[in-house]
């Protein structure tokens, strides 16, 4: 794969591919807006995965083509899809049955911070004149049994989004279980931040000062 | 005898009055009743709770009932979409109310509502703003927040396919918050692309009873709100 970004690191394609790779066969994903909603494109050959939009689809296929879509048929981002044969649609109590009441799988959330320990801000700054918005960010986060995140490794300013502890009101506490950015993918276990994965061209130090808080690799201990 | 259809957009909408609570359904523009709530503009009632999961795109629909000052509080999960300015602006000039509510938690308070259940605990939001103030309780060591039924006065829903009895089918994501919002209203109104014949919806498939719904209108050819929107027109026209 090509990187596009002409960067250090991963490209967007290449971050969203990396996420696919983790899904296991059969599972149930809901995929946030934005870059997650890419994972979609690059589920290996021979793994079959039901995607859920919470407004009321299970079985969310391509996006629709031009000319062919459907104003009633849309995804979270309210976005024109298409559903899969095999598909069901349901009301948003139903919807969030699912969610909430960990009958999910997996979900894939874009962050705007994320804390040492997993905490995850992904809906608010906090800015006074902020419109908030939380959608279905906090229920995700609440009753998926896992979450994974998919973001740039440093905020456009080159800020670390990933840090101690999150500045940004959270969506939930203790929540994340891993972490793919740009430069590695990351999991957040109980004894802290561990590096999985490297991208290329990257190494540990050089991820280390753009992170706000202390990075281990698996080799540093037994586990 | 049994006839919940009405002929016009204007009688569906009369009864509504200033300060009522009004559920509206619609996930964005799917679902969203359009007609009746440009009947709502017309008719006029103000000081009105609107619950809705948005609040509307450019100078129609919602928004439009938003940008004539009729809706004193907004609850809802997420208040900004794209072309969505009239609710910002007015928010941020402190002349509507907002109460931010997560998406799942919004659908299940509707829900209860129309169930008869007061309150409910949640896991979403424990830990954030959204918590704050709200009474917590722990089960299984875990912490949930107390989060309370809402009942309205109205209900504003579309749907695809009505009869008589006010059985409903709906299309596609357009269903979203629509079967929840019909059973948690005094006065469910509802605007149906197409009205058929009692025993005409197969029972098995009906996904709205009809004793959940008060009225029912026939819009054959609803609006588009993003063409709406594209065209940059502003109800009332």
């Amino acid at each position: 794969m090509v990187n596009t970004d002409n960067k250090t690191g991963w490209s967007r394609t290449e971050m969203a591919q990396k996420v696919a790779l983790d899904i296991p066969d059969g599972s149930y994903v809901n995929l946030g807006i934005g870059i997650p909603e890419m994972v979609a494109g690059f589920v290996p050959e021979g793994r079959e995965v039901i995607y859920q939009t919470e407004n009321g689809l299970l079985g969310m296929g391509k996006a629709a083509a031009i000319g062919k879509e459907d104003r009633e048929l849309v995804n979270a981002g309210k976005k024109c899809i298409t559903s899969i044969p095999g598909a069901s649609y349901f009301h948003h109590a139903d919807s969030f049955t699912m969610i909430r009441g960990g009958h999910i799988d997996i979900c894939v959330l874009g962050a705007m911070q994320i804390s040492k320990d997993g905490d995850l801000a992904n809906w608010s700054t906090g800015a006074p004149n902020a419109i908030p918005a939380v959608g279905g960010a906090m229920d995700l986060v609440a009753g998926v049994k896992r979450i994974f995140v998919i973001t740039q490794h440093v905020t456009k300013k080159g800020l670390p989004k990933i840090m101690e502890e999150c500045t940004f009101p959270l969506t939930g506490k203790q929540v994340v279980e891993r972490i793919y950015t740009d430069l590695a993918i990351i999991d957040v276990n109980k004894d802290g931040l561990f590096v999985r994965e490297l991208a290329p061209d990257v190494d540990f130090d050089y991820l280390q000062e753009r992170t706000g808080a202390k990075l281990n690799l698996y080799t540093d201990i037994d586990n | 005898m049994i006839d919940k259809i009405i002929k016009s957009a204007t009688e569906a909408v009369s009864e509504i009055y200033d300060g009522a609570t009004v559920m509206i359904g619609g996930f964005g523009e799917a679902g969203s009743p359009i007609e009746l709530i440009h009947a709502l503009i017309d008719q006029g009632a103000k000081d009105l709770t609107v619950v809705s999961n948005n609040t509307g795109s450019g100078q129609v629909g919602l928004a439009a009932l938003i940008a004539n000052k009729q809706v004193k509080k907004m609850i809802c999960s997420f208040p900004r979409t794209a072309n969505s300015t009239v609710f910002p602006e007015l928010y941020n000039a402190g002349e509507i109310e907002l109460e931010l509510v997560p998406q799942g938690t919004l659908a299940e308070r509707i829900r209860a509502g129309g169930a008869g259940i007061p309150a409910f605990y949640v896991p979403a939001s424990v830990n954030t703003p959204l918590a704050k103030g709200k009474e917590s309780r722990k089960f299984n060591e875990q912490e949930f927040v107390l989060e309370y039924g809402i009942k309205a006065d109205f209900s504003l829903v579309k749907c695809e396919t009505a009869d008589k009895y006010g059985n409903l089918l709906y299309h596609a994501t357009a269903r979203n918050f629509g079967p929840i919002m019909c059973t948690a209203a005094n006065v469910t109104i509802v605007q149906a692309k197409k009205i058929v014949d009692a025993g005409e919806i197969d029972p098995e498939v009906v996904i709205t009873p009809g004793i959940f719904v008060k009225k029912v209108i026939e819009i054959i050819n609803p609006a588009d709100e993003s063409q709406l929107v594209a065209d940059e027109l502003k109800y009332p026209w």
